[in-house]
């Protein structure tokens, strides 16, 4: 027996980082609303205080913060001719679930995507030619660009207190910064982190090269900071614990330590926990979304009545819960028809260890996003002409960690095990640097998200189904990418390198990034995309899908701070267009 | 159990009544959060660690296979203890014994296939199921190849090669793919070694001083800038050192 609820202006699903920025805005204007999480309750002193924050095996290797494939998982498939089976356990992404979502458990890389970027397609058709573009490629513009969205990065970074470094102050570029980012009108809230040896040796190599090396932009705290809502983080400690773990000391921004503490204080918002969101309830026309329907951990389900729904889970979660839903037409590889699922996409990473017998590294002086980095290489900030590939990314060397069941680097040709496999590690773990690569991906015909025919989740549903591979555009740019990652590694004039190239095909198996994008496309008409240029559907008008889903196709960077950039934007046309005019606010 | 029932369920469920001040009387079975971020004394989540020295899952025939496989992953040396000594074996038998040994967040719904590498784990085995089996059929093997002796009756060598036959798939085994297990059983070893001592592997916390990892340390302010210099921390595990807690005699 479904329980019905008293109905409500607002309800989010999913409460990380783009449901709890939409539940303060949307709040601010007035609105009563509700935030369904699937996962429990959590905060720093209750889930990972500084007294057992640092724990690798339970944290990572006992995914103590992760989406639980036992509840919820995926399919996968290299290509539409295989049979996907289930991702039985995590790898290669670590999806978050609970309260701040993966937002808890993040490294804190905070970027904006290069103006061009948004135009993918235009851009590198106008520059390198229609012919640049393999006809399966199934790129397309963004229907929002850089300009536009700048306020709102602004107010991403700010609530965050990013530490950095501008490069482009209002068109002037600024020494020392990244020249090749898009202007910002004013430069990060906080100074960039102190910087450890390795990245600061891989500086000076990229500077004698030519380069122009700049510090990460970082949401581990360089200092104190209180932000706009008036909730202070504490200057990191660079203990080496972001990625996969809660930061114990509250300097890592999360929605805990920037926004939950405020929105949970206000009497017109309310969060329901252990909560899943089943579908999306729509009236007879099929047009009009009337609320949600939940499930208990105790297997009682409830219609949640709202005037606007927001899909605020993780992408992979938004695509699963609109087919589910039946709302949207689901992408077919075949035909090329539909926009459900279509242009799926990732990240293609890769790496070169450089090993010194003179140089100290101590790489557990490390925070998520404290390191040093080139964009020479990334988006069209070279020239590609002659390549065989559009895209590109960054190259760094970071410093994240010295935890030492994931970071015992060790060189080439050495065993994976026995005395000489001891002695490598002993003798190499403090003397690695290592300079990362990271990549875009193009969406593609055959990448795509849908529904799988035989397996299904805990609550009788049809798991999504994912296909996916890499492509040649993107082989070649991560051999292009590596080559570069090679050479900055030997500058640095190490006794040896190990390259380690992006080889073969997709695997789901060792873990690469948490950047899955698409399946919930934003575009400029409904033929090629889910959403318009305020994240609204175009099927079900008040309906919105927050998050990494929008992106047509990956660029080379981190996606949190478009996604938090995309969120602001959001809220803003829904408070200053909606509210007064509820209805589609672009015309298909 | 996906949906353990643990102390915190309990207060989300309305069983524990002091922390209503903050849970309001739930309309649903889900945690009603709003008013003020919730906290409760007593409520931290702690990580469950070792209490016990008792073995709970593996036989003694099994520990035996293991001490003697764990002690050719990594072994004693000049350079310091090996596996063995760090008590990866019984790590491994409190993992086994625990959620990961069950599965207890993998999905393990059929139908099964073993499909291809890049589609990861496929097997219907949980880890403690796949470790029994495996040390079994490893030792069925040895007898039936190696003169009838079992894997802990071998040489330092002929167990390497055994383990090496397993890493690279040349030893089939009956039922059981040789390489899922013998990654599982290296994993496990490393993190046996490397995890932190709660956990009843690296003991002494000789993995981490071989490297030279400081532990579970929180604050390294003032040493970022300190470049190149060799920085003489003793390791510390999440309940200490055994200097801050004197043996009493």
């Amino acid at each position: 027996m479904v329980k019905k609820l008293p109905p409500v202006d607002v309800v989010l699903v999913g409460f990380g980082w783009t449901g709890a920025i939409l539940g303060q805005e949307l709040t601010d204007a007035g609105l009563n609303v509700v935030a369904i999480e699937r996962g429990g309750w959590r905060d720093t002193p209750t889930d990972f205080a500084v007294t057992f924050a640092q724990d690798e095996l339970r944290y990572y290797y006992r995914q103590a913060l992760f989406q639980e494939p036992v509840r919820e998982t995926l399919t996968f498939r290299n290509s539409p001719d295989q049979t996907a089976l289930p991702m039985r356990r995590l790898g290669s992404f670590l999806p978050g679930t609970g309260v701040g979502g993966a937002g808890i458990h993040w490294n804190g890389q905070t970027w904006r995507f290069l103006p061009s970027d948004f135009a993918a397609l235009r851009h590198n058709t106008e520059r390198y030619g229609a012919q640049a573009i393999p006809e399966t490629m199934t790129i397309q513009d963004w229907p929002v660009g850089y300009d536009e969205l700048e306020p709102y990065y602004d107010r991403f970074e700010y609530l965050c207190g990013i530490s950095g470094k501008a490069g482009n102050l209002n068109g002037q570029i600024v020494e020392g910064g990244n020249p090749f980012e898009g202007a910002r009108r004013r430069d990060y809230p906080n100074p960039p982190m102190q910087m450890v040896y390795g990245p600061t040796l891989f500086g000076a190599a990229a500077k004698e090269l030519g380069y122009h090396p700049f510090p990460a932009p970082s949401a581990n705290m360089s200092r104190a900071y209180t932000n706009p809502l008036g909730v202070t983080l504490a200057p990191c400690t660079y203990c080496g614990f972001c990625e996969k773990y809660g930061c114990g000391n509250y300097s890592k921004s999360s929605p805990q330590t920037t926004v939950i503490p405020v929105l949970l204080r206000k009497d017109n918002f309310e969060l329901r926990t252990n909560s899943e969101v089943l579908r999306v309830n729509r009236d007879s026309s099929g047009k009009r979304a009337t609320g949600v329907t939940y499930v208990d951990i105790q297997g009682q389900e409830y219609e949640q009545p709202a005037e606007i729904v927001i899909l605020c889970a993780y992408i992979l979660h938004n695509v699963h819960l609109l087919l589910v839903s039946g709302i949207g037409t689901p992408y077919d590889a075949r035909s090329g028809e539909g926009t459900v699922g279509r242009n799926y996409a990732y990240q293609i990473v890769s790496g070169v260890n450089a090993f010194f017998d003179d140089k100290l590294f101590n790489p557990y002086i490390g925070a998520g996003a404290l390191g040093i980095v080139i964009d020479d290489f990334n988006g069209d900030n070279f020239d590609h002409a002659g390549k065989g590939f559009i895209g590109g990314g960054y190259l760094a060397c970071w410093n994240t960690n010295g935890r030492p069941i994931e970071n015992s680097p060790t060189p080439e040709n050495t065993p994976k095990w026995g005395a000489k496999w001891k002695s490598a590690v002993a003798k190499n773990y403090l003397r690695t640097a290592s300079v990362s690569t990271h990549g875009a991906v193009m969406s593609h015909r055959n990448n795509y998200l849908d529904l799988d025919p035989t397996y299904r989740n805990a609550y009788g549903q049809p798991l999504l189904r994912m296909t996916f591979d890499y492509t040649d555009n993107e082989m070649k740019m991560s051999e292009f990418l590596t080559e570069r990652a090679a050479d900055l590694a030997r500058a640095m004039k190490p006794r040896e390198i190990r390259i380690n190239a992006r080889k073969g095909h997709y695997s789901i198996v060792p873990y690469q990034t948490t950047h899955n994008t698409g399946g919930t496309v934003m575009g400029d008409n409904p033929r090629d995309s889910v959403i318009n240029r305020y994240l609204q559907s175009w099927d079900v008008p008040n309906l919105f899908v927050m998050g990494a889903g929008a992106f047509p196709q990956n660029p080379g960077y981190n996606p949190t701070g478009t996604v938090g950039a995309l969120t602001y934007w959001t809220a803003e046309a829904i408070r200053s267009q909606y509210l007064k005019n509820p209805g589609p606010l672009v015309q298909a | 159990m996906p949906l353990a029932l643990n102390r915190r369920h309990l207060l989300s469920t309305g069983v524990a009544a002091g922390a209503a001040a903050v849970i309001n009387p739930p309309i649903s079975q889900g945690h009603e959060v709003s008013g003020k971020v919730p906290w409760s004394a007593g409520d931290a989540n702690t990580p469950e660690f070792t209490r016990s020295g008792d073995y709970q899952f593996l036989t003694a025939a099994e520990v035996a296979f293991l001490d003697a496989a764990v002690a050719r992953l990594i072994p004693a040396d000049d350079l310091g203890p090996g596996a063995k000594e760090a008590g990866a074996t019984f790590f491994i038998d409190h993992q086994l014994a625990g959620p990961y040994g069950q599965a207890a967040h993998w999905y393990m719904q059929g139908p099964w296939a073993s499909g291809e590498k890049t589609q990861g784990y496929q097997s219907r085995m949980t880890p403690a199921e796949l470790y029994r089996a495996a040390i079994k059929a490893v030792d069925e093997h040895c007898r039936s190849t190696l003169g009838g002796r079992e894997f802990t009756a071998l040489s330092p060598d002929e167990q390497d090669k055994v383990l090496s036959g397993l890493e690279k798939g040349e030893i089939k085994l009956a039922n059981i793919d040789a390489q899922t297990f013998f990654d599982a059983l290296l994993q496990n070893t490393i993190e046996g070694y490397f995890s932190d001592p709660i956990y009843g592997g690296n003991r002494d916390m000789v993995g981490w001083k071989l490297i030279g990892f400081p532990g579970a340390r929180y604050d390294y302010r003032d040493y970022v800038s300190r470049h190149n210099e060799k920085l003489a921390f003793e390791p510390v595990g999440i309940t200490g050192r055994p200097g801050w807690n004197p043996a009493k005699s």
